[in-house]
């Protein structure tokens, strides 16, 4: 009896023990996730010499950094490339790839299925393989510094055709059946049936490629050879490439460069693990 | 008979109504892909500057084997590759499937605050990770007030450390994206199995190893996949966060590619060869990690 109720003792013991010990763990580990965006966010409110210092309240220094980040920098145009490019890139993605997703998928038959696996293997050509002949055929385009330069080899992914075809995959054939004797046609289907069924995907789709774009760097880096062209990551990186670092105004650069892709992020986040979960099914 | 023809032409017009849908970015891919990787093949059997090229065969293939800094940068991307991508995705399976426990409180904010990292942009956390270990950055601070140092270290001027800060660096970025994964794949498992473990007395250990790998097994693929092909392709690291130094201890494949192709007089013929190098790698490396996770079934 007695040894009975010891051992449901010890066993309850030993939950609560795992439980704080699970706590703590994932308490630590999203601390040391938080810690270096708390870091950016503090050093860009304060003076550079605090922030070398190793002061980690936010300052008021915020304006004066951002007076200096203004004279060393053209930050008022990088952003708007930035805002300009990842938008109409993430824009024009969507349409053509949730196109050719929804393709492959309702109206499939050997010969599409082929191709589809055919374009996966793009998924494995690393970008610095195609990286020079590009360069090479936009600078004889005369695509170099402008926006079609910037999004044409980022607009169609077979990652995100995939990702539509498993969402297509679950939009059902009836649906489509009945509004074709209702003389739906078929470009309507796509657009009035299956684009408003579908807003988890587009929000995933939206989320990864907005945050490609606004973080590419490799390949501005490549064709914005005008100063006017060029981006927040592009900016930032200038940043540091001077003798003495102003802690300060660089790091309210970083805030202003990491901004906009974590707003994107809070907003579709719900919308956006749904979509990835639809998507990982298959 | 009439209505059978119109059944057909109906068929033939969906048929040519799917082809129109999926023609645009099929024919993007087949340009910004395909026909590029064809290109720089025939240009990495060439060698010269701008129109002057001359057929040079397999010599820049040699050559590249010859290159101490290509040599160097081959082997930088596999430590890269050996020692950060197991602790990750260890890690981000382990943080998953805490997070999968369906008693756990504040799982939202567990969540968002691991996935935090994968919202900053590549540059962006590099320059941070590069201001925490500047010389007089926030650790050698922290490091010299507690009496661990007297002058601050430079982490970023010594071959191992920087090399441990960039793999340090890379593991805070990519845990969380990849936990995402699991935690998606997780969701696809049946919660009453994890039950019926408890009641039979399974520890979490054993639920683990027992239940969630071998049914995250297609997840764990995946993601291995991805993260050897993201890591044989760093740049954004190696160029902002120690910019290849010490003496090229911590430079990437692509890092140098880029510099002999557009910072250095520019070599295109030889920077094709070394980038089918990366194409290769990524393409055997894929095939291998396939053949090995169906294997285990």
């Amino acid at each position: 009896m007695t040894n009975k109720k010891n051992n449901s003792v010890t066993l309850k013991m030993r939950k609560r023990v795992r439980s704080a010990g699970r706590y703590t763990f994932l308490s630590i580990i999203s601390l040391l996730s938080i810690f270096p965006l708390y870091y950016m966010a503090c050093a860009a409110t304060n003076m550079s010499v605090d922030v070398i210092r190793g002061k980690l309240i936010p300052g008021t220094y915020v304006i004066e950094n951002f007076k200096n980040l203004l004279a060393a920098q053209n930050v008022a145009s990088a952003m708007f490339n930035s805002f300009k490019y990842a938008t109409i890139c993430t824009l024009v993605s969507l349409v053509i790839c949730s196109l050719a997703g929804y393709g492959f998928e309702i109206y499939h038959d050997k010969a599409k299925d082929t191709i589809f696996s055919v374009l996966l293997l793009a998924m494995m050509v690393p970008f610095a393989a195609t990286m020079i002949p590009l360069f090479q055929m936009f600078s004889s385009a005369n695509l170099l510094n402008t926006t079609m330069g910037f999004i044409l080899p980022s607009i169609s992914t077979p990652f995100l055709i995939m990702m539509f075809r498993q969402s297509a995959r679950s939009f059902p054939h009836d649906l489509i059946e009945a509004a074709r004797i209702d003389g739906v046609t078929e470009v309507g289907i796509f657009f009035k049936m299956f684009f408003p069924t579908m807003k988890s995907t587009y929000a995933a789709a939206m989320t990864i490629t907005f945050m490609n774009a606004w973080n590419n760097y490799l390949w501005p880096k490549v064709i914005m050879m005008d100063d006017k062209s060029i981006t927040m990551p592009m900016l930032i990186a200038n940043l540091t490439s001077g003798y003495t670092t102003d802690y300060g105004s660089l790091m309210l650069g970083v805030f202003m460069c990491t901004i906009p892709t974590v707003i994107v992020f809070f907003v579709l986040q719900k919308s956006f693990a749904n979509g990835i979960t639809g998507a990982v099914k298959g | 008979m009439n209505g059978r023809k119109k059944k057909i032409t109906l068929a033939k017009k969906h048929n040519l109504t799917g082809w129109a849908f999926l023609v645009p970015a099929t024919l993007l891919i087949v340009v910004m892909s395909f026909l590029p990787m064809i290109k720089a093949f025939v240009l990495s059997l060439k060698t010269g500057i701008g129109v002057t090229m001359k057929w040079a065969g397999f010599l820049n293939y040699i050559r590249m084997f010859k290159d101490t800094v290509f040599m160097q940068a081959l082997k930088n991307n596999f430590i890269y590759l050996i020692i950060q991508v197991p602790i990750m995705l260890i890690l981000a399976l382990i943080l998953a499937s805490m997070l999968n426990n369906k008693d756990l409180k504040f799982k939202g904010f567990f969540r968002t605050a691991i996935f935090l990292p994968c919202a900053t942009s590549l540059v962006s956390y590099a320059i941070i990770f590069r201001s925490l270990f500047a010389v007089d950055g926030l650790v050698n601070t922290i490091l010299i007030k507690f009496g661990f140092l007297h002058t601050g270290y430079n982490f970023l001027g010594h071959a191992t450390s920087a090399r441990i800060i960039i793999i340090i660096a890379l593991i805070w970025r990519w845990t969380g994206y990849n936990m995402v994964f699991y935690l998606s794949g997780l969701q696809n498992i049946d919660y009453s199995v994890y039950e019926a473990a408890k009641i039979d007395g399974a520890s979490p250990f054993q639920t683990f190893w027992k239940i969630t790998a071998p049914l995250l097994k297609p997840t764990i693929l995946l993601t291995t996949i991805m993260s050897t092909n993201g890591t044989l392709q760093l740049f954004d690291e190696s160029v902002n966060l120690t910019n290849g130094g010490p003496a090229n201890a911590t430079i990437t494949m692509s890092h140098y590619i880029y510099n002999t192709s557009f910072k250095y007089v520019p070599n295109f013929g030889y920077s094709a060869a070394m980038s089918y190098l990366i194409l290769i790698l990524v393409a055997v490396l894929a095939f291998v990690q396939m053949r090995v996770g169906d294997k285990r079934d």
